[in-house]
Order: C-alpha cells, then structure tokens, then sequence
C-alpha cells in the first residue's frame, strides 16, 4: 500500500528553484534512503513532506488523503514526524522535556517517554539534563526520541549522522535499524553512500532538485550511483566532462 | 531613616511596575514583540472595571473578575485575528500594528468614557488608606503590599504554568524555535494567541491598581508602558522574575531620587535605565526566553 505520494512537486527558495517536479512513491513499511549533493534539493523535498516548507506546485498525498495544504502540527498528528537537520532540539528544555514536547498530540502506539528512554540507553541518565548540554549523539538519539513518540506512521530523517563521531553514528543507526527491521516506513536523506545503501531498500538520488536516478539499493551499483550524484552522466550527456 | 522609607516604599512601587511589565514580557519572550498598546490595555481594563461598577455596587477587587474572561478573549482575538498576520511581515510590523492599537484604544476610549481623569480608590475601601507603621518614619500601605503581592504571586503562577504545565512546556518550546515547535505538533499560532491573552488579561490587573491607587484617563496608557518597558529592560528583555526586580529597582530609584528632590523622581528611573540600556549585561537577568 502506497503511504506517501509526492505528484510533481516543485519548491523554491524565494525564486531560486529548490525542487522540480518530483514524483515519487513511497510504500508502507518501506526504507528510502534521498542521497545527492549539498543543494539538490534533498532538505527541501523532506521538510516539504513534513508541512514546514510550501511547495510552488504539485500535491502530497498520505494514505491516501490530499495533505498539501495541511499544516505541519497537524501533519504530526496524522502521522508524519521529522528529524530535522542539526537536531533543532529546544536548547533550555531538559532531554524528558523536549520528548514530552513531540508527545504533545501523539497518536496511540507504543512509543512512550519509558519506551524511549529503553530504545537509547544513553538517555536514561540524562533525562534531567537540558539539550543544550547534550553531545552531538545524544543530542540526535533525543531528536530520534522526540519524533519517535508522536508514534509516526512515516519518519522522516535529515542527515541524522552529520557532524556526529564516528561512534555516535553507529549508535544512531542501530537504533535505526531496529525501527527499519520492525517495518517502519522512512525517508532518510543520508550523505554517505554506503551506509544510504546498507540501510535503505530503495535509493533515490537528487540532482539540482530532480531524480536523477532511482531503483532498488541492490541494484544499484556504488559507481551508478556516484556518477548521478556528481552529475557526470547529465555533463557527459551535454558534452561538458571529458572524464 | 527617610532613607530606609524611601527604599521600602519604592520595593512596593515596584509591585506595580512589575504587574504592568510581567504581560509584555511574557509577550516579548514568546513571540519576541513589544505591545506598544500594552499600557493602553492596562487603561481598557480599568475601564471595564469602572463600567461593571456602574452595575454592581462591589468592590473593584470582585468587579474585575468578570473582566478578566473578557480580556482573556480580547487578547486572544487579536492576536489571530491582527498581530498573527502582522508577525509574517517582519519585526517592524508588530511594533506599527500595536503602535496603532494603541490610538484606537485610547480615542475609542475618549469617545465612550470622555477626557475625565477618574479613580476607583474612592470604591476599595480602607485598603486604600490602611497602613502599618513600622517606625515613627517607615509605614508600608496596605494597598503597596497587596499590590506586590498580587505582583508576585502572578509572576510565581506564570512561572509554575511554564515549567509544570504541558502547555507551558509547549510555550516555552514555541518561545525557542517556533519553525521546529510546529514541527513536534505544536500550533504555534494558537501558543501565541494564548501568551498574548494571558498577557492581555493581567495588563488589566495592572490597570485595575493603577486605577485605585492613583488617577486614569483615556491618554494614561503611554505613561504605564514607559516604566513597564523600562522594568522589563532592567529586569532582562523576556525574564519573569527579572520583571519583578526591574520594577523593584525602577521603583527605589524613583523614591530615592523623591527623596533627593521630588522633580527627580521620574527623572532618577529613567537614568537608571538608560544605565542598564547601555552596560554591555544588558539587564539583572540574562534573556532566557520566556522560561526564566
């Protein structure tokens, strides 16, 4: 069953176009990793999904219904949750504060404030403790929290492993995998092509704000999958790279 | 000793000037407005006071208490219906909006209730005139300590709404990152219009002590909002508890510099202000939004 159906959307940024003319499905319980380069459009299409940006034209579709004008507050309590890029944690709110913030129009499910804080260990002691104190990692496991608890039926993941130690990462994603493996539906916008591939079923990658190439992520080979992230076939196409 | 009086009646003075300033700055650290009307607000309350007086032969202490559901709603309504749209426009606009606010208010007065300076003490009875003498020179009025009181008490139940209720958590989440509020579920339109009741309804318990402790027409607003503004600076621009020492401090300053001279009691807060206007600090308590 289709989930989230994104029909031609087109977004800018003032008058600087951002995304143009995307369509892409997105199945229940299926894993889609948005890779490309800075500026192809990938946190714009995500925050657009979620209701925090407006797109110029085309639709979104969740389960069914048309969503495109619906507010993102009110896309959370339908069942979209975003992690947005950088965290964006309430700094002065204490760790169980900024959960309780996410859980304030949940839907039913079994994440809860205990469940959370069962799924990220790391958080356990630091319930109390107010975001801005936080590393980065526990900073994005409480970032993962917040929008796990609105007990989502899509999350949405925006570069969750930028600027995070190497073993913070690890961390985050074996969290990840365990939603993944319970048959969450998620969208994630990952910059690193390995872990984009060893995580998602499907890859889509963007390309100045359009696919540029998409399939399955066992399909797709490493080199592929470059060669559309840097653009080389679209310049080798125009007679622009000799490579 | 007239020292020590000057400064206990200017730490009651101050009660005053923290009611007035503890709505604009529950205002400013939400939404990061100035209400240019609030004084204006404040004078609007004292009025509906005065006109349930007309009705009901109580005193002003109940008579606002029907007022306060009303001002609750007119805040409400303005801000969804006015502000809301202004705050799209930039931060200039807001200021202009309110700005305008504000002379509506005061000429829709003038046209209702005419230029007459009025008073509610006559109506309060004794607490007006009570005091306690503490000394042969320091006496502390009764309607000074009611008045901190109400101060204190309203700036410790606001602050208790913030940090243990949902929707103060969900007021102090807005006040930080309203883009990423909306984000975690939270309508941020309906947070604001919410602050800017609450603050809208205790601007009219400062305009009720206002209006029985001293004298209003429908032009004393800008009055009111110069010394809120000036204790919500000292205080801390979107600090609570700042708020209250702000107006404390405004209001020693005012009756030392009585006590100096009295052409210089208005004159001594307004250099204490600028005082703290221009140290690098930038008033008592560092700006935390609206959770200090």
């Amino acid at each position: 069953m289709t989930l989230l159906s994104l029909q031609g959307i087109e977004a800018r940024h003032g008058l600087l176009p951002a995304v143009r003319g995307i369509s892409l499905d997105v199945a229940e319980g299926e894993t889609i990793a948005l890779v490309g380069a800075n500026g192809a459009g990938k946190t714009t299409l995500l925050r657009t999904i979620a209701g925090a940006h407006k797109p110029a034209a085309g639709r979104v579709f969740f389960a069914g219904e048309d969503i495109t004008r619906v507010r993102a507050h009110d896309r959370v309590r339908m069942g979209i949750a975003l992690v947005p890029e950088g965290r964006r944690l309430f700094p002065a709110l204490t760790v169980e504060e900024n959960l309780l913030v996410g859980a304030q129009r949940t839907r039913p499910g079994r994440w809860t404030v205990e469940a959370i804080l069962e799924a990220f260990p790391l958080l356990k002691p630091l319930r109390d403790r107010r975001a801005a104190t936080l590393s980065g990692g526990e900073q994005q496991a409480t970032a993962i929290g917040r929008a796990l608890i609105a007990n989502p039926r899509l999350l949405l993941l925006d570069e969750v492993s930028l600027g995070l130690a190497p073993i913070a990462v690890e961390g985050v994603y074996r969290s990840l995998q365990l939603l993944i493996d319970e048959g969450s539906t998620i969208v994630l916008v990952e910059q690193d092509l390995t872990r984009a591939r060893a995580v998602a079923k499907r890859v889509v990658c963007m390309l100045e704000g359009s696919v540029a190439l998409e399939g399955a992520s066992g399909e797709l080979s490493r080199e592929r999958i470059t060669e559309a992230y840097f653009g080389l076939r679209r310049a080798r196409e125009a007679g622009t790279w000799a490579g | 000793m007239g020292w020590v009086n000057a400064v206990v009646q200017g730490v009651l003075l101050g009660g005053v000037y923290a009611l007035f300033a503890c709505g604009l700055a529950l205002m400013f650290g939400v939404m990061r407005i100035i209400n240019l009307a609030h004084g204006d607000v404040a004078v609007l309350g004292a009025y509906l006071v005065l006109v349930v007086l007309d009705h009901w032969n109580v005193s002003p202490f109940l008579a606002i208490v029907p007022v306060l559901p009303v001002m609750l709603i007119i805040g409400y309504v303005f801000q969804r219906a006015v502000l809301e749209r202004s705050l799209r426009s930039g931060v200039l606009v807001p200021l202009l909006t309110t700005f305008g606010l504000s002379i509506v208010i005061q000429n829709l007065l003038l046209e209702k209730f005419s230029p007459d300076v009025r008073s509610l003490g006559g109506q309060a009875g004794s607490v007006v005139t009570a005091s306690w003498q503490i000394t042969s020179q320091i006496s502390i009025s009764a309607i000074g300590a009611l008045t901190l009181g109400v101060a204190v008490a309203i700036l410790g139940g606001l602050q208790l709404f913030l940090a243990k209720t949902p929707a103060g958590r969900r007021m102090r989440a807005t006040a930080q990152d309203p883009d990423t509020a909306e984000l975690v579920g939270i309508d941020s339109r309906a947070v604001y219009a919410r602050a800017t009741a609450i603050a809208v309804a205790i601007a009219a318990i400062g305009g009720l002590f206002l209006a029985v402790r001293s004298t209003f027409d429908p032009f004393a607003g800008p009055t009111q909002l110069i010394f809120a503004f000036e204790a919500v600076v000292i205080g801390g621009l979107g600090s609570l508890w700042g708020t209250l020492a702000g107006g404390i401090v405004l209001g020693v300053a005012q009756t030392i510099g009585e006590q100096i001279n009295p052409e210089y009691s208005a004159l001594a807060g307004h250099l204490v202000f600028l005082v703290v206007l221009a140290s690098p600090r930038g008033g008592i308590f560092r700006l935390r939004g609206a959770s200090a």
